[in-house]
């Protein structure tokens, strides 16, 4: 027989008891060419793009999930950052530029600006479009929509400016559209001027979506080296370095890994990171698989998977619960980070052997609030944000899903932000912060997302001003070893 | 097309026959097949060979299943690119 009946059975069980499954199909897609100086013009020309390429992507990744047996959770779609088409309307173009230079330049701090002096007319068309992606989302039946976003890293230009104050309305209307915006990169430094605008807008988000436990801010991710293939949301953008058109894949499996170290509780660590390997290698494959089939099937470029490990709010498939497994009575406890990172290397060897073009943020994610093991250890104040801050300079990603105090203030936002921004850019990784200060909420307190989103207890932040240091103007310079060349 | 199937339950008479007669009815050809007891349940891994014009693999998959149901067993079938993706370098 061509596969031993122990190979099929672990297989079977990886899907049916471990959750094995692919977490995402992501179609990324070119908007450049949808640049109008009309704003209706520029609707319509999205519009028709992102449905003619995308209308059968559900149908194709039901048809997968039929075919191979394996569950395809998310079908989405991400987009060239749409800061980039704006900038074409007349209404940007007319924007005076000196305004947008006090942002960029402190020379020009004589103007004074404190917020950039933008019309209701110029917000409103960013809603607009942003009401047009959530439409056409709904309308294929993609989950998530990911791309509304701006790269500031070095300065702003008009129509970043622009798409960056007009968050707080499009993510409180909107309910698919995701935003990404990237404040730093190890080659041009930190733009510290965005990073005290996000602490404002995160800030007013919060504020606009009171209702909902300031659910908006889920959708907005702030990075430190953005990665231009990422499938995953809400920091999934299509990147101007990419094709027309491609599949990439998220694959996840916390459970299988989780099952494996399970299995080998009183093994050395090579025979430990031997096993993580082989197992993230089966899951890669699978994967590879799913996307090679999707891109197939719709006459597009297979681009990428992504190996991250992605939690859920089922408690076998928890990141957390993996690094308990692995010997720490409660993640978050020392220890951890040592844990983190051999799991998370582990998990890139398997899948870099399984797949010449493995990308996206591959790693491991630690969102608070979609794990459940994560939150309780949260709840027992052995896991806190100091905490989760050092865990990212070993894995992929950042302060992910943190519910913080409602009243924490913008400044120290910016200064969280700044903090996790510096461990990308000086070690050469992607880091985000997607933090959520739930108004009304105050430490110890409960907040229920529901669905994928999970729930989570507030957690605590240290009460220390970093005001002066975030009103500061202009860009932290690059680091030394940004001149590689 | 060629697919994998399995079968896992308590042992009983007829399990063979009843997979067996499901498939044989929508014509796919076992081209493989072999038993075995982990711990005490019976395994049975069958590969299949089909025209996946005449049958497709969700119709099968829920036939097997109903069938599987019949007799106290659970019968599942996949496509064999997930076992060679998963298993083989």
């Amino acid at each position: 027989m061509s596969f031993t009946p122990e190979e099929i059975l672990e297989t079977k069980k990886m899907i049916e008891e471990q959750g094995l499954d692919v977490r995402t199909i992501t179609m990324g897609i070119n908007l450049l060419d949808c640049a109008d100086p009309v704003l209706e013009h520029m609707q319509e020309k999205i519009e028709h793009k992102i449905y003619s390429l995308s209308k059968n992507l559900s149908d194709v990744a039901t048809s997968i999930e039929e075919d191979y047996g394996i569950p395809i959770i998310n079908r989405r779609i991400t987009v060239t950052p749409i800061s980039m088409l704006l900038g074409s309307l007349k209404i940007i173009q007319n924007l005076p530029l000196k305004d947008i230079q006090a942002f960029n330049d402190p020379l020009f701090h004589k103007y004074k600006v404190a917020k950039p002096q933008i019309s209701i007319e110029a917000i409103n068309a960013y809603v607009k479009i942003a009401e047009t992606l959530d439409s056409i989302a709904e309308k294929v039946n993609v989950d998530f929509l990911g791309g509304f976003s701006a790269l500031v890293h070095k300065g702003f230009t008009r129509s970043e400016l622009c798409l960056i104050q007009s968050l707080p309305e499009v993510l409180s209307n909107t309910e698919r559209v995701c935003s990404s915006v990237n404040v730093a990169t190890t080659r041009s430094g930190m733009n510290m001027n965005a990073v005290k605008m996000m602490g404002e807008i995160i800030h007013q988000i919060a504020m606009n979506t009171r209702e909902k436990n300031s659910i908006g801010c889920a959708k907005l991710v702030i990075f430190a080296n953005a990665v231009e293939d990422n499938p995953f949301m809400a920091g999934g953008f299509h990147g101007i370095g990419e094709s027309e058109c491609c599949i990439n894949v998220g694959v996840s499996g916390p459970g299988v890994i989780r099952n494996i170290v399970k299995h080998h509780r009183n093994a050395d660590f090579e025979t430990l990171a031997e096993s993580i390997k082989k197992t993230a290698f089966k899951v890669t494959r699978m994967g590879q698989l799913v996307a090679q089939k999707a891109a197939k099937r719709l006459s597009v470029p297979f681009g990428i998977v992504d190996v991250s490990l992605a939690p859920t709010t089922r408690p076998f498939d928890s990141v957390a619960g993996i690094l308990e497994d692995m010997g720490l009575e409660t993640a978050g406890g020392p220890g951890t980070t040592a844990a983190l990172a051999m799991l998370t290397d582990a998990v890139k060897k398997g899948g870099l052997m399984a797949s010449s073009y493995v990308g996206g943020l591959s790693g491991a994610f630690i969102p608070v609030s979609e794990d459940k093991l994560m939150n309780d250890a949260a709840r027992k104040h052995i896991l806190t944000i100091e905490k989760l801050e050092s865990m990212t300079s070993v894995c992929s990603v950042g302060l992910d899903m943190i519910c913080i105090p409602g009243s924490t203030s913008p400044t120290t936002i910016s200064g969280i932000i700044a903090d996790e921004a510096s461990i990308g850019m000086i070690n050469n990784k992607t880091t985000a912060v997607r933090l959520i200060p739930v108004i009304g909420k105050d430490v110890g307190d409960e907040v229920e997302f529901g669905g994928l989103l999970g729930n989570a207890v507030v957690m605590p932040v240290k009460r220390s001003s970093c005001e002066m240091f975030i009103n500061r103007q202009g860009r932290i310079p690059a680091p030394v070893h940004s001149q590689r060349n | 097309m060629k697919a994998i199937v399995s079968v896992v339950g308590m042992d009983k008479p007829g399990i063979v026959a009843t997979v067996s007669t499901v498939l044989a009815d929508n014509q796919v050809n076992i081209t493989d097949i072999s038993q075995s007891y982990a711990q005490e349940f019976f395994t049975m891994i069958m590969v299949v060979e089909f025209d996946k014009n005449k049958v497709s693999l969700k119709e099968l998959s829920e036939k097997l299943k109903e069938a599987g149901e019949e007799i106290g067993v659970f019968v599942s079938i996949q496509h064999e690119d997930v076992f060679r993706a998963m298993h083989r370098i």
